[in-house]
C-alpha cells in the first residue's frame, strides 16, 4: 500500500500497523495518547488515527481495563492491538493476560479465541529511571496460551521490513494472544539490508504455523568455524552482533549469533543445532539475571545436548533498580563490552 | 402454560439443578467446588427472559442460574461439573468457566466486567443491534478494573446492561465490612443511568429489566440495574458463617420460589414441579451415564 521503504525499526513497525489496518477493518488499536499529531509516546502509531479514524481508540490511563476490553473484543471476532506505553506497565495487565486472554481458548475447550496483540517498548539506556526502563518480558515467558515475540532489525524480503512484517502477520493471522516486545533504542536502529550485511551469512529458519516467526543465524562469511554460539533477541541482538564483529577483528574469536523472534513458546531447534557444533553458549538479555530468558534457554539446551554443551554462560542486567544517572545506568545494563569480556572468558 | 407458571418453571429449574447438585456433591461425583445461586434465581430469570437471539451474556463464578436461564442445557452443565467430555466445555472449565453460544463466564471478579465491555464495544462496531448483559456482585466492586471499565463504558457509550446482584455478602464478608459509600453513586459518578430495586420477586425484576434492556437496545448506551437480593446458600459448598437464625429469616422473607409459587393454583404448581423434577433428574442421569468423569 506504500512505496515508502522503511529505514528504521520504528518505520517498519509503523508500516506494519498501517498494512494490518488497511487489510482488515476489524483491526482496532487501543492505547494511550495515540491520536495524531502525537501518534503515541514513541510514535509507532503516527498517522494511523488520520488514515483509519474508526480503527484507533485513544484511551484513559487504564492498562488493565483496555487489555481486558481487547480480550472481550477478540472473543467477539475483532483483532485488537493494544499499545502499552512503557513495558514497565505490563505488571498492570498481568491478570488480564494470564487469567483472561491466555486462558480463554483452553478453558472454553477450544471454542473461543482471543487473538490480541499487545505491543510495548521495554528497555533502558534513555535515563528514564527505575519505573520506565525495565525489561520485564521474562515474567510473561512460559505462560501457557501466550506467544511472546520480539522483532530483529533486518530489512528482509518483505516491503514492510522484518519487524513490520512480524507485527502485521501476528495481528492478521495470530490465533492466540501475543506480547510483542519492542525496545526504546531499537526503534531508531537502521534495518540491515542484505547488501549492508554483505560480510555476514544470514540463514533464516522459518518457524510457526499460521505465520512466520523467523529464527535468524548470523556469522561472518569466510570466517573459520564458530567457537561459541551467542543467543540474543531484540535490541540485545544488535549489541551482540557488534560484539561478534569486534571479537573477530580484534581477538580472532569467531562467534555465531542466533536470534529468535518468537521467545515463547520456546522453540529452539536452530539454537540446539548451532550449539551442537560449538559446544559453547552465551545467552544475552537486558532483563535481570535470575530466572530469566537465558536460564530457560540454557536449561533446555543442556537437556537436549547433554555433554554436548561444554561451556555455558548468561549475561543479563544487574539485579537492582535502574538508575537515572547515565554512568550508573550503563553499569547496571549489559553492553557490548560486557559481551566481549564474557566471550573472551568462555573461549 | 401461563406466564406465571412459565416464570416459576424457570426459577424452579435453577433451584432443582442446584439443590440436586449440592445433594450429589457428597457422593464424590463432582470434582473441586461450586457456587450456587440459591435465592438469586429471580435475577437470572427476570433479566434474561428479555434476551434477543444475538445478545451476549457475561457472568461470574456464580453462573449456573444465568446459564440455565440463558437456555443452556442442564445435562451439559451437569456433565461439565462432573468433568466429562460431554460437558459444556469438555470438563475443562467446570463450574465457573462456561462458554456456549453467546454465553461466557469466568472466575476472576473484575475481569468479567472488562470482557463484557469489550464485547459491547464489538457489538457497537458491528451494528447488529445486539447488546451485552453483564452480571456482577457487590463483591466485584472491590476490584479496581471495574472502575476503569465503568469509565470507558460510559465514555464510549457501550450497549451494555450491568446487573449488580447485591446479595450483601462476599464469600463470608458482609458488605458492611467491604463496601463504603453508595453503590448507586458509583455508577452515577460515571454518568451511567442506574435503577435500584430491593426484591426477590421475579414479577418486580422482570418489567424493570425489560425497560432497561429496551433503553440499552434503542439508545445504544449503558444502563445499570442494582438488585438487592439474598444469597440463601453458602458461598461454595459449605462455608456459611451466618447464623441459622439469620438464614431462617432470609428463607422466610426472600425465597423467590415461595413468592412465585404463591401465585399458582396447587394443580398448576404441582404440574410444573413434576415437569421440572423429571427434566432435571433426567438431565442428571444422562450426564452421569455419559463417558468420563470421576469414576
Amino acid at each position: 500500500m506504500s512505496d515508502h521503504v522503511p529505514r528504521t525499526v520504528l518505520d517498519s513497525l509503523n508500516l506494519g500497523l498501517h498494512q494490518a489496518m488497511h487489510d482488515d477493518p476489524d483491526v482496532v488499536l487501543l492505547g494511550e495518547d495515540l491520536l495524531d499529531p502525537y501518534g503515541g509516546a514513541f510514535k509507532v502509531a503516527r498517522g494511523l488515527s488520520s488514515a483509519f479514524p474508526k480503527q484507533v481508540l485513544t484511551t484513559p490511563i487504564s492498562e488493565a481495563g483496555i487489555t481486558g476490553i481487547a480480550g472481550g473484543m477478540a472473543l467477539r471476532g475483532l483483532r485488537p492491538v493494544v499499545e502499552i506505553m512503557f513495558g514497565d506497565f505490563t505488571t498492570l495487565i498481568a491478570d488480564q493476560v494470564i487469567n483472561h486472554l491466555a486462558k480463554f481458548n483452553g478453558m472454553y475447550h477450544g471454542q473461543a479465541q482471543a487473538p490480541v496483540v499487545i505491543r510495548t517498548p521495554m528497555g533502558g539506556r534513555r535515563g528514564y529511571g527505575p519505573t520506565h526502563s525495565q525489561t520485564l518480558e521474562k515474567y510473561f515467558l512460559g505462560v501457557p496460551g501466550l506467544t511472546v515475540l520480539a522483532p530483529f532489525n533486518l530489512l528482509g524480503e518483505d516491503p514492510l521490513g522484518a519487524p513490520g512484517q512480524l507485527l502485521c502477520e501476528a495481528i492478521l493471522r495470530g490465533d492466540s494472544p501475543a506480547l510483542f516486545v519492542e525496545h526504546k533504542l531499537q526503534y531508531l536502529l537502521k534495518l540491515h539490508a542484505t547488501q549492508e550485511l554483505a560480510e555476514y551469512s544470514v540463514s533464516v529458519h522459518h518457524m510457526g504455523v499460521q505465520f512466520d516467526r523467523p529464527f535468524y543465524a548470523l556469522r561472518l562469511k569466510s570466517a573459520p568455524a564458530a567457537q561459541i554460539t551467542l543467543a540474543a533477541y531484540g535490541y540485545m541482538a544488535q549489541l551482540a552482533l557488534d560484539a561478534l564483529h569486534q571479537l573477530a577483528y580484534e581477538d580472532e574469536i569467531f562467534c555465531e549469533l542466533l536470534v529468535p523472534t518468537q521467545l515463547a513458546p520456546f522453540e529452539l531447534a536452530p539454537l540446539f543445532e548451532a550449539v551442537a557444533r560449538t559446544g559453547r553458549l552465551l545467552t544475552i538479555e537486558e532483563g535481570t539475571f535470575s530466572l530469566g530468558w537465558g536460564a530457560e534457554v540454557l536449561a533446555r539446551t543442556a537437556e537436549t545436548l547433554g555433554s554436548g554443551l561444554r561451556t555455558a554462560g548468561r549475561l543479563a542486567a544487574r539485579e537492582g533498580v535502574i538508575p537515572v544517572a547515565p554512568n550508573l545506568e550503563a553499569e547496571s545494563l549489559p553492553g557490548t563490552a560486557d559481551i566481549i569480556r564474557r566471550v573472551r572468558e568462555m573461549v | 402454560m401461563d406466564h406465571n407458571a412459565q416464570l416459576y418453571r424457570g426459577l424452579l429449574a435453577i433451584r432443582r439443578f442446584e439443590t440436586l447438585l449440592m445433594a450429589q456433591f457428597k457422593t464424590g461425583i463432582f470434582p473441586g467446588t461450586t457456587h450456587t445461586s440459591l435465592g438469586q434465581e429471580a435475577n437470572a430469570v427476570g433479566v434474561l427472559t428479555h434476551l434477543a437471539e444475538d445478545d451476549v451474556v457475561v457472568s461470574n463464578h456464580r453462573c449456573h442460574g444465568h446459564f440455565l436461564a440463558y437456555g443452556g442445557n442442564p445435562q451439559a452443565l451437569f456433565a461439565e461439573l462432573m468433568g466429562k467430555p460431554s460437558g459444556v466445555c469438555g470438563g475443562v472449565g467446570g463450574s465457573q468457566h462456561l462458554h456456549w453460544r453467546n454465553f461466557y463466564s469466568s472466575g476472576v471478579q473484575g475481569g468479567t466486567v472488562a470482557m463484557a465491555a469489550g464485547m459491547a464495544l464489538a457489538e457497537k462496531r458491528a451494528g447488529r443491534g445486539a447488546i451485552v448483559i453483564d452480571f456482577m456482585g457487590d463483591g466485584t466492586l472491590g476490584e479496581g478494573i471495574v472502575y476503569e471499565c465503568l469509565n470507558m463504558i460510559s465514555l464510549w457509550q457501550l450497549p451494555i446492561l450491568l446487573v449488580l446482584e447485591n446479595n450483601q455478602i462476599a464469600q463470608t464478608t458482609p458488605a458492611s465490612l467491604a463496601v463504603a459509600g453508595s453503590i448507586q453513586q458509583r455508577f452515577a459518578a460515571f454518568g451511567i443511568q442506574t435503577v435500584e430495586l430491593d426484591s426477590s420477586d421475579v414479577l418486580e425484576i422482570l418489567p424493570l429489566a425489560g425497560d432497561l434492556i429496551r433503553q440499552v437496545r434503542s439508545q445504544r448506551e449503558p444502563r445499570a440495574l442494582i438488585v438487592t437480593t439474598a444469597r440463601l446458600g453458602s458461598h461454595s459448598k459449605g462455608d456459611d458463617t451466618r447464623s441459622p437464625r439469620e438464614l431462617e429469616r432470609l428463607w422466610q422473607a426472600r425465597d423467590p420460589l415461595t413468592i412465585q409459587a404463591g401465585r399458582l393454583s396447587e394443580d398448576t404448581r404441582k404440574a410444573v414441579e413434576a415437569d421440572v423434577e423429571a427434566a432435571i433428574q433426567g438431565a442428571f442421569a444422562a450426564a452421569l451415564a455419559a463417558e468420563g468423569g470421576m469414576r
